[in-house]
């Protein structure tokens, strides 16, 4: 099975339209991957679907980096 | 004022997916009618449509940018980057051809339903969920009918107008109205107008079906598209987009580019009648044509086709043929009329778009596209009208008028006439 953050690489792979290589754990959604405001609200939402959680707003406000989701979600997530 | 000129187009359709394939359609008079693809219909009572299939937007378009839109404005966008091509704006290879004033550039360019798709897709995804909202936040900029402008003008930084209009079948008509006016009265040097539309969905053909206004016939839906036949059920739906590239002559030809065809005249007018229905005796559309003539200089014996809007309805076909008689007079006999709906359907708020690239290939290449699958005489249609059933004609075309009219009662009529100096 995949890990939590190969599965939130995937995410942001498939949502961004960017590089595996990119997607590195420093990488910045807005800063470094080109998304705005509108595609990190996105990647929040797949993430609670794909591991079945919900993430409330002032949470989410501090997931900006890939390795912030990944630390996240891996605190948050039933293993 | 300003004459108008189109320099570029671009289509996106069921019988081609470029402006050379669109022009191979219309002349062998192809059908684009094909089984539902992009639902289950089996529940519908009309189970095909003309989809556009073996299309591949990332020829114009990045990966990145089409996840952000709603099929409609990717239709939009890959139509208006044809025409930008054509139009000497762009080169072949993407890039820039010819620097553009923005300011003094925009795009007006319609849809007459919007992102359907999108919306729906939400709601489903709600209804299906736990009841804790959970919207995707492209769900407004995807659905919103402006967005084929919007994008436009973000596409080619043109910070001139933009905007769309709504009039529902007649939309992109009124696009083109709008558009020509801001080059006329010279508020804009050139203008990216048209319209696109992408309602091949659950909601979409169950709406028009229990509006009793789509063919069902399923056994034989190639054929099913059939304005002016005795048997016609109803309209075909269509999916695509056109675009058309406009500006002053001026401008078109200090930058050299090539003429396609000018922007004669055109009008709109009201039924004042019923929501869907027509008015029996066509009294808008009549006085649409007669205006467009009016403001085109253009008598009804110089016009020598007439795309119409003729969706293949039992009410609207007739009424429009009245409404062109009205206009015409005894100079109807001697010009040629055709539905090219009955090859691409009805494309909704980019019918008038798609039409108006059919009436500039018809200049353009000297021929009249045919009103495919016809039958049976219609006793109720006057029999020495050239409907031009069948088979495309070859004839000279100088200028041709394009009728489009929408639900609410808006009409619309644009004259295209070959370009003299």
């Amino acid at each position: 099975m995949a890990s939590i953050e190969e599965k939130v690489k995937q995410i942001i792979v498939d949502k961004l339209g960017v590089d595996e290589a990119e997607v590195t754990s420093e990488a910045s959604f807005q800063n470094d991957l080109g998304a705005d405001s509108l595609d990190t609200v996105e990647l929040i939402m797949e993430f609670e679907k794909e591991f079945d959680i919900s993430i409330p707003d002032e949470q989410a406000e501090n997931i900006q980096t890939v390795g912030q989701a990944v630390t996240y979600l891996e605190g948050s997530v039933d293993k | 004022m300003k004459r108008v000129v189109v320099t570029g187009i671009g289509a996106l359709t069921a019988i081609g997916n470029s402006v050379p394939e669109y022009l191979e359609g219309l002349q062998s008079g192809k059908s684009g009618a094909k089984p539902i693809t992009q639902f289950d219909p089996e529940l519908f009572k009309t189970q095909f449509a003309c989809e556009v299939t073996d299309w591949d937007p990332t020829h114009y378009l990045d990966k990145r940018e089409i996840r952000r839109l709603d099929r409609y404005v990717i239709m939009a966008m890959y139509a208006a980057e044809e025409a930008m091509r054509m139009a000497g704006i762009k080169n072949e290879d993407g890039t820039t051809a010819f620097e553009l004033n923005p300011d003094r550039a925009g795009a007006i360019v319609a849809s007459g339903i919007g992102g359907l798709r999108s919306l729906e897709k939400e709601i489903e995804d709600f209804e299906g969920g736990s009841g804790t909202p959970r919207y995707n936040p492209f769900m407004i900029p995807r659905m919103i009918a402006n967005m084929g402008a919007g994008h436009i003008s973000m596409a080619y930084n043109l910070r001139g107008p933009s905007y769309a209009t709504v009039s529902a079948c007649a939309s992109g008509g009124h696009a083109l109205a709008a558009a020509a006016d801001d080059i006329r009265l010279g508020r804009a040097d050139l203008m990216v107008t048209g319209g696109a539309e992408a309602v091949v969905t659950k909601v979409g053909i169950g709406g028009f079906n229990s509006m009793k206004a789509l063919s069902t016939r399923n056994d034989d839906m190639k054929t099913a598209s059939r304005p002016y036949d005795a048997d016609r059920d109803g309209f075909v739906l269509g999916e695509g987009a056109g675009i058309l590239v406009i500006e002053s002559l001026e401008h078109a030809q200090a930058r050299g580019a090539t003429i396609l065809a000018e922007v004669a005249g055109y009008a709109a007018s009201s039924d004042a009648y019923h929501i869907s229905a027509p008015h029996p005796e066509g009294a808008g559309a009549k006085i649409a044509m007669e205006n467009a003539m009016k403001y085109a200089g253009i008598s009804p014996a110089e016009v020598d086709y007439i795309n119409t809007h003729g969706t293949s309805t039992p009410l609207g076909d007739t009424a429009e043929l009245k409404a062109i008689k009205l206009a015409f007079g005894e100079d109807v006999y001697n010009l040629n009329i055709s539905s090219t709906k009955s090859m691409t359907g009805h494309l909704l708020g980019a019918a008038a778009a798609i039409e108006s690239v059919a009436c500039i290939l018809a200049i353009q290449n000297s021929f009249i596209p045919p009103t495919i699958n016809h039958f049976t005489d219609d006793p109720n249609i006057d029999p020495r009208l050239n409907l031009t059933f069948n088979k495309a004609e070859n004839k000279t075309v100088d200028v041709a008028l394009s009728n489009t009219f929408g639900f609410g009662g808006h009409n619309s009529a644009t004259i295209f006439r070959r370009f003299k100096s």
